[in-house]
């Protein structure tokens, strides 16, 4: 019995392993910063959750510190992508070419942003 | 109102400590106990994230009903992804929406817009009151009614039987 959730578990954290793999593969061919946050976030996120998930089936005794992991994982993953792409489009770092709409504009506050910028 | 987050900050500093011990030894429950005690009541007047929280059978019932709906897209978003991230030719088409939220509380909006972030080629870029502005990878449809029933709803109609 214990074999096989070991074998299973096994095969979970290489799975992971290629999702993030391929979210590293996404920030090298993505073309700007914010579809590189999209193919980082992601991938990393089920990546990790893959390997730790597998990691739970192989030695059941650490479940405790790799729940927390997740949940810790799970809940600041999200906000520093959102926070590295606001921050991004305030100092007006371009889109890429192929990109359709922007309709986040603010004139006022990203013009205050690169004044602080420049000032230092 | 404060009796309220200091239970709320009390049992998640509780379960933490649970977890990071992995064990139920009388000695390591009572110095946990005694800790998290103390912690939420130093702090629990100053934190007011927990104002919003309601603690009842609905709510705890659409919470494990809203992780299970959240992990099926978080799938589905990392499957999605990877295929763009595979194909050859790189079939994207971004570019950032504007979406239009229901949800009043803070705590409410906040686990919408992680969520979003977190689901197929979504990526929320600002907050404005119940203006989200969202970085879409594929961008379906810059009509902003269109765009919320593409994105938001599925979460929302969960959400504010949560938070209201």
């Amino acid at each position: 019995m214990g074999n096989i959730l070991e074998i299973i578990g096994a095969v979970l954290v290489l799975l992971g392993s290629v999702f993030l793999f391929l979210g590293a593969l996404g920030l090298v061919r993505m073309p700007d910063l914010y579809n590189r946050i999209q193919a980082g976030t992601k991938a990393s996120t089920l990546g990790t959750f893959l390997t730790l998930f597998g990691l739970l089936l192989i030695i059941p005794e650490w479940w405790g510190k790799l729940v927390l992991l997740m949940i810790f994982i799970l809940i600041t993953n999200p906000v520093s992508s959102h926070v590295l792409a606001r921050a991004a489009h305030y100092i007006k770092i371009p889109l890429t070419e192929k990109t359709v709409a922007d309709l986040l504009d603010k004139e006022e506050t990203t013009y205050k942003v690169n004044e602080e910028i420049k000032n230092e | 109102m404060k009796i309220k987050n200091i239970t709320a900050l009390f049992l998640i500093l509780l379960s933490i400590w649970i977890l990071l011990n992995n064990q139920f030894q009388i000695e390591v429950m009572i110095i946990g106990v005694i800790l998290s005690f103390v912690i939420s009541i130093i702090m629990g007047s100053r934190i007011t994230v927990f104002n919003e929280l309601k603690f009842s059978l609905g709510s705890v019932f659409y919470t494990i009903w809203y992780l299970f709906v959240f992990l099926a897209e978080l799938v589905k978003s990392n499957l999605d992804v990877a295929r763009r991230v595979l194909t050859p030719s790189l079939p994207i088409n971004p570019g950032i929406i504007k979406t239009k939220t229901v949800l009043k509380s803070k705590m409410g909006r906040m686990i919408l817009a992680n969520s979003i972030t977190l689901t197929p080629g979504t990526l929320t870029v600002d907050i404005e009151d119940d203006i989200l502005y969202i970085h879409c990878i594929d961008v379906c449809c810059e009509d902003i009614d269109k765009a919320t029933a593409a994105i938001v709803n599925k979460f929302e109609k969960i959400l504010v039987k949560i938070y209201g």
